[in-house]
């Protein structure tokens, strides 16, 4: 079979733990509207920490002991930008750098393996051996923490505190004006979504029984991914726990699609454009849409439509890319891919066509 | 109640650009006034109210609040004490949250001590902001869960002011705020104003630039020139005054012609707030 159940179940296990990532965004880059760029090496550091403590003996002091480390990497982050004027996201920049070098010193080596550790999925699968669920013990374990992450983090945001972080995010000035220092609620916030950062690389490094030290990189552009995809599920009109559960929601979807896509035989390097598009796009598509738009109005004081230019124009793409899955034996995948979006795009520019003529003669 | 001492602020200093917004003002504001405040251009209105709410740190001079010495005390701490209103409607509530979690977030003032973070808000003080939002009489107190970005920009700056002013603050700056609304709204955003700012004694400082309201307003009016303040008047010498006199006052006292063409214009045509700038 083409998708079987435990391909699924694989999507979803890695989709749950790369929700607490999403969720750590969601405060920092929806909330408090900082995009924080330390969080690739941020998650490194959660899973670096995590692992050690671990081989130590500890699995959920390690839970801890990595929260409370990345906890410290989102104060630095705060610091330099609230008290010491650098531009948040060079911020973010200069403790992802330096981060790298703390991980390495922290994992002693590039690579970590956990095969023979105890971790909390181990710990659950003998507490769940003999019982039907036994099946699913490393859902279970993801499925909690980002539950309880997902909840306290909602009653968290009902707070007068996490009101404030919110109103911080949304319009900076009331906040000072209603007796709040901005610089407090930014470095609470991004210390909170740091901790959440950490716990997911520690999930992350105890379920997939390593730790390496380029496991972070890209998460900002993945986890972005997951949350947009979590909030156009939802629709940003909603409220405050529904786009959180979309953002975990989210999360899976885009595991979900990623296993699709290595079903296709796409490589696995190849994930990492997919999920820059996805972002680039999703963040572009307002101003795209405008350009689209202002295009038509030129276009059509001419008398001519530029929508039916793009209908005609994507056609003709869609048609060549079949010939490519037809004839050419390579990556036939990704061609029946691009073929499915060109024809997507050519009809949605055709009935766009069809509704500007509609109240015209012509 | 607010006593400022020889203050001066310098904007860009030692460069082409450099200005010097407030030049050793001192000004007295004793409890329960309500001071209107006009000037050309330029005068240092914006930057005199900047320098009482601390949006910068001044240059040289005391600012007092009650006696307490609050020069260098940031602004988010002055903000326990002081309201502050601006023109623009926009800059003073969260536009994607909800107009109770706003109002929330204002409310924070008349909490002491950190322990109350992590509270939420009680049904206590819903019913509580329920009840001052039906006071202005806009409909809101049935609207409390929408988000205040689906509000006009006269429902906004109402809702600023009940923000501001929901904690008695010691001192309410208004900052010719109803300056970008349109007539109708600016006058219902006023009688507001006069309402609440009568009803609780509250001490105010109102920049405008309809010469009409500055001397029905209030008890006291001054008038800024280049970082001074160039006529200071109240009592019966105020009650008095005609908008021609405050015109002759100010060539008189600065040697030049007026020169902002909004107070000018609602001069001329003795019509009410009006325009953007």
């Amino acid at each position: 079979m083409f998708i079987t159940w435990s391909i699924i179940q694989s999507a979803l296990e890695l989709g749950v733990i790369y929700a607490l990532v999403a969720l750590a965004l969601f405060l920092s880059y929806s909330m408090l509207n900082v995009c924080d760029l330390s969080t690739d090496g941020c998650f490194t550091l959660g899973c670096a920490v995590g692992s050690v403590v671990a081989i130590a003996g500890h699995p959920i002091l390690a839970l801890f002991a990595a929260m409370g480390a990345c906890m410290l990497s989102g104060f630095v982050t705060a610091f330099l930008q609230t008290r010491l004027g650098v531009e948040s996201l060079l911020a973010g920049i200069i403790v992802n750098t330096g981060l790298y070098t703390v991980n390495i010193l922290i994992m002693g080596k590039s690579t970590l393996s956990l095969n023979s550790t105890e971790t909390v999925f181990t710990m659950m699968k003998s507490a769940l051996s003999g019982t039907p669920l036994v099946d699913y013990y490393k859902l279970i374990v993801g499925l909690l923490f980002t539950a309880v992450v997902l909840v306290l983090l909602l009653q968290f945001l009902n707070t007068r505190l996490g009101l404030s972080i919110r109103a911080t995010g949304d319009n900076a000035d009331m906040v000072k004006s209603s007796s709040i220092n901005p610089a407090f609620t930014t470095t609470v916030g991004l210390c909170i979504s740091g901790a959440i950062t950490g716990l997911g690389g520690c999930l992350l490094g105890e379920y997939q029984k390593s730790c390496d030290i380029n496991m972070g990189s890209g998460m900002v552009t993945i986890a972005l991914a997951s949350l947009i995809i979590g909030e156009t599920l939802v629709g940003n009109r909603g409220t405050i726990p529904l786009r959180a559960v979309g953002v975990v929601l989210g999360s899976c979807l885009y595991r979900v699609i990623v296993a699709i896509a290595l079903r296709f035989n796409l490589p696995a390097s190849a994930l990492k454009l997919v999920s820059a598009l996805i972002v680039a796009v999703a963040i572009a598509s307002p101003q795209i849409k405008k350009l689209i738009d202002f295009q038509q109005k030129k276009m059509a004081l001419s008398g001519r439509s530029f929508y039916r230019l793009m209908t005609l124009f994507l056609a003709i793409l869609t048609v060549g890319c079949v010939v490519w899955a037809v004839l050419l034996p390579v990556s036939r995948a990704l061609a029946v891919l691009l073929a499915v979006l060109c024809l997507a795009a050519a009809v949605w520019f055709a009935l766009a066509d069809r509704k500007v003529r509609g109240g015209k003669v012509c | 109640m607010l006593k400022l001492t020889n203050v001066s602020k310098t904007f860009n200093p030692g460069t082409v650009n450099q200005k010097t917004a407030l030049d050793r003002v001192s000004l007295d504001v004793p409890d329960g006034d309500f001071i209107t405040i006009i000037g050309s251009n330029g005068a240092g209105k914006s930057t005199l109210f900047n320098a009482i709410c601390g949006g910068f740190y001044i240059d040289e001079g005391l600012v007092a609040l009650d006696g307490e010495n609050i020069t260098y005390k940031p602004e988010y701490e002055r903000a326990r004490y002081l309201g502050h209103l601006f023109q623009d409607p926009m800059k003073g509530t969260a536009p994607n949250m909800t107009i109770e979690e706003n109002l929330a977030v204002a409310y924070l003032r008349a909490s002491k001590g950190r322990h109350s973070f992590l509270s939420r808000v009680s049904a206590k003080e819903r019913e509580m902001f329920r009840e001052h939002l039906a006071m202005l009489n806009m409909g809101l107190e049935d609207r409390m869960k929408n988000p205040v970005g689906l509000l006009s920009g006269g429902q906004r700056q109402a809702l600023t002011l009940l923000m501001a002013t929901i904690v008695t603050p010691k001192l309410l700056l208004l900052d010719e705020h109803t300056a970008a609304l349109d007539p109708g709204t600016a006058e219902k955003v006023l009688d507001l104003t006069k309402r609440i700012v009568a009803e609780r004694n509250i001490t105010c400082l109102m920049v405008t630039h309809n010469m009409h309201q500055a001397l029905e307003l209030g008890n006291r009016t001054l008038m800024m020139d280049s970082g001074h303040v160039v006529f200071d008047v109240s009592g019966p010498e105020r009650a008095k005054m005609t908008v021609e006199d405050l015109l002759e006052k100010f060539s008189v006292g600065t040697g030049k012609e007026f020169d902002n063409d909004r107070i000018l214009l609602s001069t001329v045509q003795e019509s009410g707030p009006e325009g953007k700038k």
